[in-house]
């Protein structure tokens, strides 16, 4: 058999985002990514809840499930206890995934059930025209907050880490290059892998993460981390993140500078929540890549460690368990 | 008719169950009333905190535990007190006369002591010294005073087992099992239910309580086992899918009435179905559906506050054409209401309760011994027409024992799924014509790989549309499966009587004494038949034309009048109501009554009776 390409992981549904949409690039990328990592059509899953993100499992050639608002975490763990073998993917966004699915998104990656799960956060609600959403930076203006937001938004990635999650990686949606190998980390980790997908909403949100994301500063507002090595960024790499142990916090340092050497530049370890609590929750520059993963038993290997699919009770034995009278002839 | 009434720490349900037990090895048939409140451990010697169980046995079939006790059994002024208005005149009362001290008396409110105030003048009353004696009795194995009075419950079932001529041998395996891993307790609660038993056969209160014989009731000649409400929907479940040869997902979050059935399934996981407690209500139901699509058979189960929160995820299993069975053990509402006590009001939200036109079928089991075959017809239905089905239980029949005889399983029909074979050619949402089944593929399958959702789908390749015409046809196609639901059911029958006169027409779990009540109406010579459905939505196609062929329709239910509306609707019938909300289940004397106000008797005269007030009863 021939390897798939990408092409073979599109359907032929017409995409239905708004053109120039983040959602597209991102598709892209899952349809790279699924060619690239040698998933099976006819073995992988995506399930979705409600909101623009929510469409991509009609526009990806594998099984699909559209549900409904926020419970894609909940259908995606009935799917894989069901069958173990499969490889199931749940797309969601900031208000599907954090708002009104937030219970669901918490006990998924409490139990660490091997699910991928790819967050849209556009920080604004999309299909229902443009609200301010629960990562909605503060002074957001919409149709619901006309003075601004005055609510203190959630960081997906301390949710996440808060929840215990295994695996917590972040991109921006046009960075094609590395997204496709990024879905794959998340797809080869064992248990809950969750990605959060800095999106463009160009419709209600445009922009609005041009702090970060700008092609043109890219290199000095976000850090892609690699684990075992130093945590450095910008244009000419000169510069780092050094553990300020008095304060507990990481600070931007330039080497050269002060006196800062190579030595004084945080090595990045992966297998540190505490360390991955600290990236994940910096801005300018942001952190990008795998920030967090670590190995924890998956919800479905312990599930199914206990149980078994064999019938080793049959019904007619079982209905002659407890208090008994016989009446039969003797 | 015995009720045992206590705290609700006092092991009252404990003594009920092994005085079952001990009740069905002697032969006999039975019923129980299992009324506790929904606090675990509420206050001591309260009203409200009052636990009881009631059972009727005897020699003869019986299909209610009774309107009103022969013998109470209270171990405290408060369980005695509570109970009072259910006995009968000259019924005889057994106190644990400790516990009547100015103390606990006033935990009761009681101003004075019912003992000697007057309050029991119409009824043979026993003080008995019950947590002296036990204490007594169980010194010699070195327990603290509290743990040894906590042996009181053994101690009086012990009496009341000799008094009915019971066997001890049931409770004491069961001590025996239960305590293995601590031998004084053991030990205790043994000598406990002997010291009782010896009390009754050796003392001077012979003299008042005589032993009683209770003739064994004219069973069949098969095998009889004890079995609740819960435990036989399991059973049930789990028989569907062995016949079904589909493993079972079940997912569920605890809610009273429902968490037993939850229990129950945990021990059955090596029948072939796999259990998951999820998060929430709605989890629940979600994962179950999302076990549905993976090929498994989802089953979900909760209460009345918890289904509601189901419901969206209900609407998209009928709008992706996935099996489900969901389980509602109902209990009173609204919203917590009565979470320990009885009642029929999810109907409405059962057959109505969705968004859209969502219809689904709906079923009902009408006692702990139907659980059984109602939960397989559920799961039938289900992977029959590919749709979710609801399954109406209660409080009660969940909690309540009956003698069940147990049914030749190699004689059940094998259940059909749709699950495509190697053979199978054709498109995921090509409908069979007479269940209007679509195929059910499951992740995994190469030649069916397909997106469902809850968007409107195309009728023919299930990719969405929002095409007007297209609307109108899906809309169609899911009314008419459920309607070809009927065609596959057997028809209605009289459960017992003669048509022309009074149909009783009921659902769930008021069959066992609205068959008690229609049963002493024939015998009285009343024109009076009893037609107990258990399909609900859609109703039996021959139902209209059975309820044709009498003068009265007669709709008793524990709730405001759901089902009568239900037939109103669909039959366009007239209807007598007769509605009790009370949290308690039907009284054959209130309902006997009702039905003698319409039925013609053979009789010339037919005497005129009114409906007694205050029993809930009423004309509409």
């Amino acid at each position: 058999m021939n390897a798939l390409t990408f092409k073979d992981f599109a359907t032929d549904q017409e995409v239905r985002w708004c053109p120039g949409c983040g959602d597209y690039a991102i598709l892209k990328s899952v349809h790279k990514a699924l060619a690239e990592g040698g998933s099976v059509p006819e073995k992988t899953v995506f399930v979705s809840g409600i909101g623009c993100s929510s469409r991509l499992p009609y526009y990806v050639n594998t099984y699909g499930f559209h549900t409904i608002h926020g419970r894609a975490p909940a259908f995606a763990t009935g799917v894989k206890l069901a069958n173990p073998e499969l490889e199931v993917w749940v797309v969601t966004g900031d208000g599907d995934g954090l708002s009104i699915g937030g219970n669901h998104l918490l006990h998924t990656l409490r139990r660490n059930i091997d699910l991928n799960i790819l967050l849209f956060n556009n920080e604004i609600y999309g299909l229902t025209k443009g609200q301010y959403s629960p990562t909605s930076r503060p002074g957001t203006h919409s149709p619901t907050s006309p003075a601004g937001s005055v609510e203190a938004p959630l960081a997906p990635g301390q949710f996440a880490i808060g929840a215990g999650a295994t695996f917590f990686a972040r991109c921006v949606d046009i960075d094609q290059k590395t997204m496709p190998s990024l879905f794959n980390e998340a797809k080869n980790h064992k248990g809950s892998s969750f990605v959060e997908i800095l999106q463009n909403c160009i419709v209600y949100n445009k922009d609005v993460f041009d702090d970060v994301a700008a092609k043109k500063t890219a290199a000095d507002t976000q850090i892609h981390v690699r684990h075992g090595e130093p945590l450095l960024y910008g244009a000419d790499n000169d510069k780092g993140l050094r553990l300020n142990t008095k304060s507990l916090s990481l600070e931007t340092v330039t080497l050269g500078v002060d006196g800062v050497t190579l030595d004084d530049i945080q090595i990045h370890d992966e297998t540190n929540p505490t360390l991955a609590l600290l990236l994940a929750n910096l801005h300018l520059p942001t952190a990008m890549g795998v920030i967090l993963r670590t190995e924890r038993a998956a919800f479905d290997d312990s599930y199914w460690s206990i149980r078994t699919h064999e019938r080793r009770q049959k019904v007619k034995q079982l209905l002659r368990t407890g208090n008994m009278l016989d009446r039969r002839p003797k | 008719m015995i009720r045992f009434a206590g705290d609700s720490g006092d092991g009252i349900q404990l003594q009920g169950q092994q005085f079952t037990v001990a009740s069905a090895m002697s032969g006999h048939d039975l019923s129980t009333l299992p009324d506790f409140p929904a606090e675990i451990r509420a206050p001591a010697g309260t009203r409200y905190g009052v636990s009881a169980f009631q059972i009727q046995f005897g020699g003869d079939r019986i299909t209610t535990p009774g309107d009103a006790p022969d013998v109470l059994i209270a171990f405290n002024p408060a369980a005695l007190v509570v109970n009072l208005g259910n006995l009968k005149a000259d019924s005889l009362i057994l106190v644990d006369a400790n516990a009547f001290t100015p103390q606990r008396l006033k935990r009761a409110d009681l101003l004075s002591n019912p003992l000697d105030d007057g309050t029991l003048d119409s009824y043979q009353v026993v003080p008995i010294e019950i947590s002296n004696l036990t204490v007594e009795a169980v010194k010699p194995l070195g327990l603290g005073t509290k743990d040894a009075g906590r042996c009181k419950n053994f101690w009086a079932l012990g009496l009341i087992l000799w008094m009915f001529d019971q066997p001890r041998e049931p409770t004491q395996d069961w001590i025996k099992q239960k305590f293995a891993g601590n031998t004084q307790i053991r030990d205790a609660n043994l000598v406990a239910l002997d010291a009782g038993h010896a009390y009754g056969e050796n003392t001077e209160v012979a003299q008042i309580l005589h032993q009683q014989h209770t003739p064994e009731a004219p069973l069949e000649s098969v095998e009889y086992r004890t079995i609740t409400g819960a435990e036989n929907l399991a059973l049930g479940l789990v028989a569907a899918g062995e016949l079904a040869d589909t493993e079972l997902m079940f997912c569920s979050y605890p809610i009273t009435p429902a968490s037993s059935l939850l229990h129950h399934l945990v021990g059955l996981e090596e029948a072939g179905v796999a259990t998951f407690q999820a998060e929430d209500e709605i989890a629940a139901v979600c994962a179950a559906i999302g076990a549905s699509y993976a090929g498994k058979l989802g089953v979900t189960s909760s209460s009345g506050p918890g289904v509601a929160l189901k419901m969206e995820a209900l609407g998209l299993a009928v709008a992706t054409e996935l099996p489900l069975v969901l389980v509602n053990s109902q209990r009173a509402g609204p919203s917590t209401g009565m979470p320990t006590k009885t009642e029929q009001s999810d109907l409405y939200q059962a057959v109505y309760g969705r968004n859209g036109d969502t219809p689904l079928p709906v079923v009902a089991a009408r006692s702990p011994a139907d659980c059984f075959d109602t939960a397989i017809e559920a799961v039938r239905i289900a992977l029959r027409h590919m749709t979710p089905v609801i399954l109406l239980t209660d409080g009660y029949i969940a909690n309540a024992s009956e003698l069940w005889p147990i049914p030749d399983f190699e004689a059940y029909p094998a259940i059909n799924t749709h699950k495509p074979t190697e053979q199978t050619q054709q498109p995921v949402f090509e409908r069979q014509a007479d269940t209007l089944a679509r195929l059910w593929a499951a992740p995994g399958d190469a030649r069916f790989i397909h997106r469902v959702g809850g968007i409107e789908k195309d009728v023919d390749s299930g990719n969405i549309s929002y095409d007007a015409a297209n609307h109108q046809v899906m809309t169609n196609v899911r009314s008419q499966k459920v309607d070809s639901v009927a065609n596959f059911i057997e028809p209605q029958r009289i459960d017992q009587g003669v048509s022309g006169g009074v149909a009783v027409v009921a659902w769930g779990s008021t069959y066992g004494t609205l068959y008690k009540a229609v049963k002493d109406a024939l015998a009285e010579g009343e024109q009076v038949a009893h037609i107990h459905l258990r399909h609900i939505n859609p109703l039996p196609s021959n139902l209209g034309e059975l309820l044709a062929g009498f003068e009265t329709i007669i709709v008793p239910e524990l709730n405001t009048g759901q089902l009568a509306t239900l037939l109103r609707d669909k039959l366009n019938v007239r209807v007598e109501q007769f509605n009790k909300v009370t949290g308690q289940p039907l009284n054959v004397e209130e309902v006997r009554a009702f039905i003698s106000k319409f039925a013609p008797t053979t009789k010339t005269i037919k005497q005129q009776e009114q409906v007694p007030a205050g029993a809930g009863g009423r004309l509409i």
